[in-house]
Parts: C-alpha cells; structure tokens; sequence
C-alpha cells in the first residue's frame, strides 16, 4: 500500500493506484473526458491535470502513478482556468446542438460545460465539417461532435481485438475512421457507442426515440446465447428504445451486436408469441400444452414405427449449457439415439 | 616512352556531394572532369593520374558546387562550378598549371570558417562518406577499440559525464546522466536509438552529418551500446533524406563486411547490429516517444512521460534516445579525452554547436562555432551579414519550438542558458536570419502554421489551441485583429504551454510568445492602424501612383495582372484601389520609384 495526500486528506491505496483512481476511490472528482476506468490512459483532453509537490509542471493524474509521500492538488485557481481554456477550445470545434442531440442530459461534455459555466467562448474559428453520412446499418457516426478522446479506438483494439478504427491525419485535420475512410464494416458490438463521451457515436436505430431522462431503466439478461449478459433495456412507455448495460455486471458493461442492437424483434408485430400447429396447411395458433402433447405424440409415433435412428436432435447456442446437457440427455436417454448436434458446430 | 600510371603524380578532385553539393550538380560535375580527362587522353598524354573524391558537406553551400583541386601538397578551391566549367579546369589548372582564377574561392569562404571550430565537420567535407576505410585512415573506429579493451562501461559513462557533453536535439539534457539512468535501469534487453528525424523548418545538421561522415554516428551507437548495455540499435531517419539514408546503408553493409558491426566485435564478447528506421514525415515523430511508438509499427503518438525511455522504452525496455549529433560527438569525446572536450566552450556549455544557417545571410550553409561564441560573431563574421545590405531584425533560433531574438541581444553567447533566457532556445541548430523586409506577425504565423499541421491530434491544447492561434494571427496580417487580441493571444500561449502533452504543443507557443516580447510594436500596428511595418503583409498594403513623378509610360498598366491601372500616355497612371489585389508588380517594374506602397 501507498500513503499520499489528496488535498490534504492522506489516503492509502494499493501499489499501482493512478493518482485519478486514488482520488476516484475516496470521492474526490477530478474531471475527465478520454479517461475510462477499464482502458489503458490516454491522457489527451488535459482535464485531469494536478499539481504534484515537486514537479514544475501540472501532470495528467490518469498517467502518473501513486507514489509514498505524494502531495497532490486536484484543485486550485490555476487548473480551474486550465481545465476552462481546454473545454472552451473543445467546444469552439464542437457543433453544440444540444437541443438536437440524442445524447443531451447524458453527455460528458455537457455536464462539464454546464459545470464551468461556459456560456461565451473566448474561442471561434474553423470547425471540422463532414459531409458524408456512414452508411452502416447500427452507428451513426456524428464525427463533428468526436472530440477525439480516443475510447472508441481503445476499446476496439483494447477490449474487442477488433481494431476496425484509428487516428488518422494530423492535427486539427485529425479524425477517427475506418482504413481509407470507408463506411464503418466491423462485428458491430457497438462497444464504442458505449465508450463515447459525447453524441459522436450512437445507435441509428436510437433516433429521435427518447432522451435519458425520459426512459426507465429494466435490468434484464440477455437470451441470445448461454453467456447470460446483463442488460439494461431503456424503456419508454411500453417500448423498448435503446439496449446498454451496466459496468458492475459479469459482463462487465461489454456487449455484442445481437445484445445491444439485435432488439427490434420486442416489439415487431411478426414476433411469436404463442405456439402454432400447422393444421390443413393452416398454422393456428394453440396453447403449450397442446403444442407439447403435439409435438410428444409425433416423436413417439415415428420412434415406434420408423426406430430410434429415424430421429435427430440439433440443439442451439442461444441455450444454456444446463438446457444443452439436458436436451443431449433427453435425445439419447428418451428417445434412444445418438444423433445429436448443435448449432455452433456449423 | 610511356610513362606507366603508377609512377605518375596523383591529382585528386574532390567534389562536394551532400544533398546541397547534389543539388547544384555535383555528381555531374565529377561526371564532366572525368569527360573532359579523357577527351584530352586521346590527344595527348597527361602526366599525372586524376582520382575523384566525394566528399560530404563542407559547409559553404551558398557557392555550391565546390570542387578541391589536391595537387600533392597545394588544394585550390573553386566555387560554383558547373559542368561545362570542368574543362576549363582540367586544361588550364591540371594540364597547363594553372588555376583558373575566375572561379576561385573568393574571402569571404576565409572569413565564413575564421571563427568556426570544426570537430565534428572536420572530416564531413574531406573524407569519402561511401568508404569506411576513408574514416578508418582519419582515425575511427579508434574510440570504440580502445574501449573494447581498457575501459568498462562505467568508466565510459563517467568520461561522458565528465566531458559534459548534453544532447543535441534541443532540450540539452546531460548525455552521461541519460547513459548512467539507462545503465541501471532493470531490463534484459536494451536498446540505442539514434533520433535523425531532423524536421525544423531550414534545419539540415544531422542530415550533412549523415551525408558527410555516417561511420561516425554508428561508431558513436557502438559507444553508447556498450556503455549501456545495448546489442541493437536503431537508426530512426526520416524517408525524406534519400542521400542519408542510401549512405548510411552502404555504412552499415561496409561495416558489417569489415567486421565493425556484429557479433564478438574487435575480439572482445561486445556484439552491436543496427538497422534503420524511415520516418514517414511526421515531425512530432522526433519526439521521443511518439519516435518509440512509430518504431513499433504505431501511429507516431507521444505519451505521458513518466516513465521514461530510460526506464521504459522501445518494446517496453530501458532505452536510450540520442540525436544524430550527440552521437556524432562521442567517439571524438573517446579519442581525445573528456577534458580536451569540456576545454571547448562555457561552463556548462560544453564543446562545439553545429549551425544550419539560413535566411537572409549573405553565408547561408552549415557552420560548426564553439559554445559561447556570440550570435553577433556568428551573423557578421562567418554569416557576412544581410543580403543587400538591409537592416538585420531578428535571428530565429530553435525552429518552431524557439524563438527570435532581436538585434540589442546579438551580444548573447550561444549557450544553453543565455539563450534560452531570451525566450529561444538553442534547439538542434537551425538559424533563421530575419531583416527589415520581415514581419514578425507573418513569422510567428509561419511557424504555427507548421506546428498546427504537424500536431499529432492527440491533446485538446496542442490540436485546437495551436488552431486558433494560427487564426487570430491570420486575421491580424489581414487587417482584422480586433482590440484584446494580443492579450487573447497571451493567455491562450501560457495555457497551450502547461497544459500540452508533450514538446512539441509545450513549446508551439514560443514564436509568438518572443515576437510578442520584442516586436509588440509590430503587433499594435496591425491591430490598431492596419499598417505592416516590414510591409510585407499583402492584405495589408495600399499601393498608389504618385502623380507627380509618374511619367505615363504605361508600364505599370502592362504589367498589372488585374487591369487596375488606368492612364493615358505620357500621363500619369492611377491604381483602381478596388480591383488592385496588391500583387506589387507595378511596384516592381516601375523605373520612376512612382509607385507608392505604404
């Protein structure tokens, strides 16, 4: 463990601590941007700079580790004016459409800017400007609101593996894409829609649905397949808008392109509800019972008349491993037969 | 009877082939003496044998190409030569012995060397870069055996230390210190990265070091390797230096033949292999961790430092990071004895700078001056003043981390301290001298444009900060600075300053910052009277014809590019101030001086 004194308050953390962990741990903010508590530090938006006692210069406390004897000062009229100038500077490239924007109530940026009071900006100029739209079928990729904090690229090459996205070009020109700039043509795990900050990346299917503030929260577990990912349904009036989950789960707030995206079946008007039994050429609708009893009598009836062999099982990956141990034993130990599979080995 | 080769007198020329040297024709030079010797052949035979030399640069590049004409112990040095002057040479120097006075070497290539001190140019300029056995002959690879076999690493460190040597690349942080963190630091492997992404603008010392005399850099990595404890070495250059990299390719392909690079070296258990980096063209990629992080295959990004690349470095091991003139210096440091070396210079300057001299010098070219030399010396005397005798205004030290010094502060000695307590910094050694036509609005906006453009996007100051900077000063040479902007200008500079990343957006700043100290003046007058001082700022300027002294010749009217000047003939003209796109062509042409720009 290490002894350091945050604003005056000594605190011990273990060996390893960053001086932003250490604060974030005993309730002293320190403001932040690009930093994410599961991803390597960036350190560039600048807002977590501190005084150290002995170092000529601010330091980003998302980089410098804890040390014994530290003195750390997270606050002071010098980094409040910092921190002022390197939020006044985002937001003169920044389109600040608020009142438009999907993420508005639920924006880093905004939060900050509501914070310190920035109403004039001493600061205009150029603003980046796109014109071409992603034409991918999951995330609207708003690049005028990026304000390259880089969690996306981390995350995707950090957390996914993937590294569909980098920095490309250099200074003010600098932007977050795919190779050569095409249309984004990933998995889709929108696990960077997750890490954004601000409104540059969203789900297209998010559109004009419903602000946070307007939604209720449903944890939930996904059924997709036997990992059992918690979800978190954003809920508006009885429809479900938008799919996030929660940092504290097993899954630890990561998901995949099924979970997060893979939710408008909910409310499709094609979605089954009941069993149905094929009657005439007809499908009507039946209850499980009958649909069980239904189904019982038909395996029963070609076991017996065709043998065991004349059945096979093909089971599913959107089961539980439990559902799956069970489905093998009913196929051989019920039934009478080997021929089991499932579908993962396709 | 003949006279066979080998009894025959030997001549050498010896042509000058740095990028500079190329560029004004050097290898066609050597191309033309070696026609023209053989054109004379067929008719008569010569009494002496003709060998070529190519040297690196010798400095002078402003009468390239220079060509020595070594006649056992007489050298006769031409300046400017082209190649149809070869034959003039060969016929009336070589051949009737006669120089060919014309084209001789004039004073001011005696006065430009009379206050420098070359250790490391001493032999860039005399040897064959493309010839190991060259650098051999005048001494190298000495440094390297004689510590193979009396000296332990530590003991190299201490000489390092005790030369006082500091490194090159600009910041002038203490070499030895650098090897005695790295040499402790834990780590299997270590490594040694030679930094030669020389990017300032008008900056080309590491680039004719290479060019000049490559075995000395490698030769300065083996000391630096061994002292460290580093097998491999990396040679980080930028892919724009096409010279320097073939040459320092050949250097490494010779010493790997001749058994100076590999394993067991000179019968010692020291082993050392180097290979070479290109750099893409990103100037942040001379920042040491981004330069780390290019190497790896990444996108040249720089990082929060601690820790540092002597702790954790090229793939996470201790690493040590010298420029191209540090190292070029050590095995000289070896040789002759850190006291010899902390002999040249001030107190905590120690030893000789190289210069990149450039602007409106009458001497532009590469200069070697011990520290503590004043920048007056340097101007006057090696650099022989302004071209046409206009007023000297500012020299640019530092590039676009430095910053200008005005013409009271010429009596600075050139050491790190003095000079950076004028707002510049010493830097890698580019010096840009600035005169009267000069506006220093337009020069801070030069280098921020450079800065803006190569900032590497990663942090807010440094990406958006420099931006706007660039802006304002845009619109104040444009006429549009508004009241409170050189105070905006102010804050925004100390902010960029503290809160940026790494070097480059730390120091980004500083042009503005030392125009802003010394040439205020030059500010307000843009802002508050819309009038360029140095006039050279074109949206600036108002041209107008001076009625009484025009003479209607109609000039002005032919050369006008817009169709703004109007007038008969023989009377006098007038400028349409609202079509006139300030292009000063009238100007120019006007033989009456009946153009008036104000």
């Amino acid at each position: 463990m290490i002894k350091l004194m945050i604003d005056g308050k000594t605190l011990s953390v273990p060996d390893g601590t960053t001086v932003l962990d250490a604060a974030r741990r005993f309730h002293i903010n320190i403001p932040t941007l690009c930093h994410h508590p599961k991803l390597t530090p960036f350190g560039g938006c600048r807002l977590c700079l501190v005084e150290i006692k002995g170092i000529p210069r601010p330091v980003t406390s998302c980089t410098t580790p804890a040390a014994e004897g530290m003195e750390v000062t997270t606050t002071s009229p010098n980094l409040e004016s910092l921190r002022k100038t390197v939020l006044e500077l985002i937001l003169s490239d920044h389109p600040n459409d608020c009142m438009i924007c999907e993420r508005a109530g639920d924006c880093t940026l905004q939060e900050l800017a509501y914070f310190y009071g920035i109403r004039k900006n001493r600061f205009s100029g150029e603003r980046r400007t796109y014109s071409k739209r992603d034409g991918n079928p999951f995330i609207e990729r708003d690049m005028e609101k990026c304000i390259l904090c880089g969690r996306c690229v981390k995350v995707c090459d950090e957390v996914e593996g993937v590294a569909a996205i980098d920095f490309a070009y250099r200074g003010f020109k600098s932007k977050i894409c795919p190779p050569y700039e095409k249309d984004l043509n990933c998995e889709f795990c929108g696990q960077c829609v997750a890490v954004c900050p601000t409104g540059a990346l969203t789900g297209k299917a998010w559109k004009q649905r419903g602000r946070q503030k307007d939604v209720r929260e449903v944890d939930t577990t996904c059924a997709y397949c036997g990992c059992g990912c918690s979800l978190t349904l954003h809920v508006q009036g009885n429809e479900v808008i938008r799919v996030t989950s929660r940092e504290d789960t097993l899954n630890e707030g990561w998901l995949c392109v099924k979970g997060r995206f893979g939710y408008n079946f909910i409310n499709s008007p094609e979605r089954l509800k009941k069993p149905l039994i094929r009657k005439d050429g007809k499908l009507e609708e039946a209850s499980w019972e009958t649909a069980l009893d239904y189904v019982a009598g038909r395996l029963k009836d070609v076991r017996d008349k065709y043998g065991p062999n004349a059945i096979a099982g093909l089971s599913s990956a959107r089961c539980t491993n439990e559902e799956n141990y069970l489905f093998q034993k009913f196929i051989r130990g019920v039934i009478g037969t080997n021929n089991v599979d499932h579908c993962a080995r396709y | 009877m003949a006279q066979s080769d080998e009894t025959k007198k030997k001549v050498v020329v010896r042509v000058c082939i740095g990028t500079g040297g190329l560029a004004a024709g050097g290898k066609e030079v050597i191309e033309a003496f070696k026609k023209a010797i053989s054109d004379f052949c067929v008719d008569i035979e010569l009494d002496f044998t003709c060998h070529y030399q190519k040297v690196g640069c010798r400095g002078f590049c402003a009468r390239d190409v220079l060509v020595d004409v070594v006649d056992g112990d007489t050298s006769v040095t031409y300046q400017g030569i082209k190649p149809d002057i070869a034959k003039r040479i060969v016929q009336e120097h070589l051949i009737n012995g006669q120089p060919v006075k014309e084209w001789l070497i004039d004073d001011s290539y005696y006065s430009f060397h009379s206050k420098q001190m070359k250790v490391l140019l001493k032999d860039c300029g005399t040897i064959d870069p493309e010839d190991i056995q060259a650098y051999s002959k005048v001494g190298g690879y000495t440094g390297i055996r004689k510590i193979l076999s009396t000296m332990t690493p530590e003991d190299v460190i201490a000489e390092i230390k005790a030369s006082g040597i500091r490194g090159r690349g600009g910041a002038g942080f203490p070499t030895g210190v650098k090897w005695e963190a790295c040499r402790k630091a834990q780590g299997d492997v270590k490594y040694i990265v030679c930094n030669a992404d020389e990017g300032d603008p008008g900056a080309f010392m590491d680039r004719s070091i290479i060019e000049g005399n490559p075995h000395s850099v490698i030769e300065g990595m083996m000391i630096a390797a061994y002292a460290i404890g580093a097998g491999l070495g990396y040679v980080y250059i930028r892919a724009e230096y096409p010279a320097a990299v073939e040459r320092l390719k050949l250097a490494i392909a010779q010493a790997h033949e001749t058994g100076h690079l590999g394993k067991g070296l000179f019968g010692s258990d020291f082993s050392f292999d180097l290979r070479i980096k290109l750099g893409a063209g990103a100037f942040v990629c001379g920042e040491e961790t981004a330069l780390i992080a290019s190497i790896e295959g990444e996108r040249g990004m720089p990082r929060a430092k601690p820790p540092f690349p002597v702790h954790r470095g090229l793939w996470g091991r201790p690493t040590v990071i010298n420029n191209v003139e540090t190292l070029s210096n050590i095995p000289y440091i070896i040789r002759n004895g850190a006291s010899w070396y902390s002999s040249i210079g001030t107190d905590k300057s120690k030893g000789t700078k190289v210069f990149a001299l450039t602007g409106k010098i009458r001497n532009t070219g590469l200069i070697e001056v011990p520290m503590g030399i004043r920048l007056g010396e340097i101007i006057y005397d090696i650099g022989g003043g302004i071209i046409g005798d206009k007023k000297f205004k500012a020299v640019q030290l530092g590039g676009p981390s430095g910053g200008c010094i005005p013409d009271h502060l010429l009596d600075t000695p050139v050491t790190y301290e003095d000079i950076v307590r004028t707002g510049a910094i010493v830097g890698s050694g580019g010096m840009v001298v600035l005169d009267e036509t000069d506006c220093m609005v337009n020069i801070a906006k030069f280098f921020l444009e450079f800065t803006q453009a190569e900032s590497c996007g990663k942090c807010v100051p440094c990406r958006i900060g420099t931006k706007r900077l660039l802006e304002i000063l845009d619109r104040i040479t444009r006429g549009l600075g508004k009241e409170g902007d050189i105070e905006l200008l102010e804050a925004l500079c100390s902010d960029i300053k503290v809160a940026s990343l790494c070097g480059l957006g730390q120091t980004a700043p500083n042009p503005v910052l030392s125009t802003l100290k010394y040439f205020r003046h030059e500010y307000e007058a843009h802002i508050k009277d819309k009038k360029c001082p140095a006039k050279a700022c074109k949206d600036l300027l108002i041209y107008s014809i001076l009625e009484d002294i025009c003479k209607g010749c109609g000039v002005c009217k032919r050369a006008c590019p817009a169709g703004a000047i109007s007038g008969d003939k023989k009377k006098p003209h007038k400028i349409n101030a609202d079509l006139c796109i300030r292009c000063g062509a009238c100007f120019d042409v006007c033989k009456f001086n009946s153009v008036n720009r104000e």
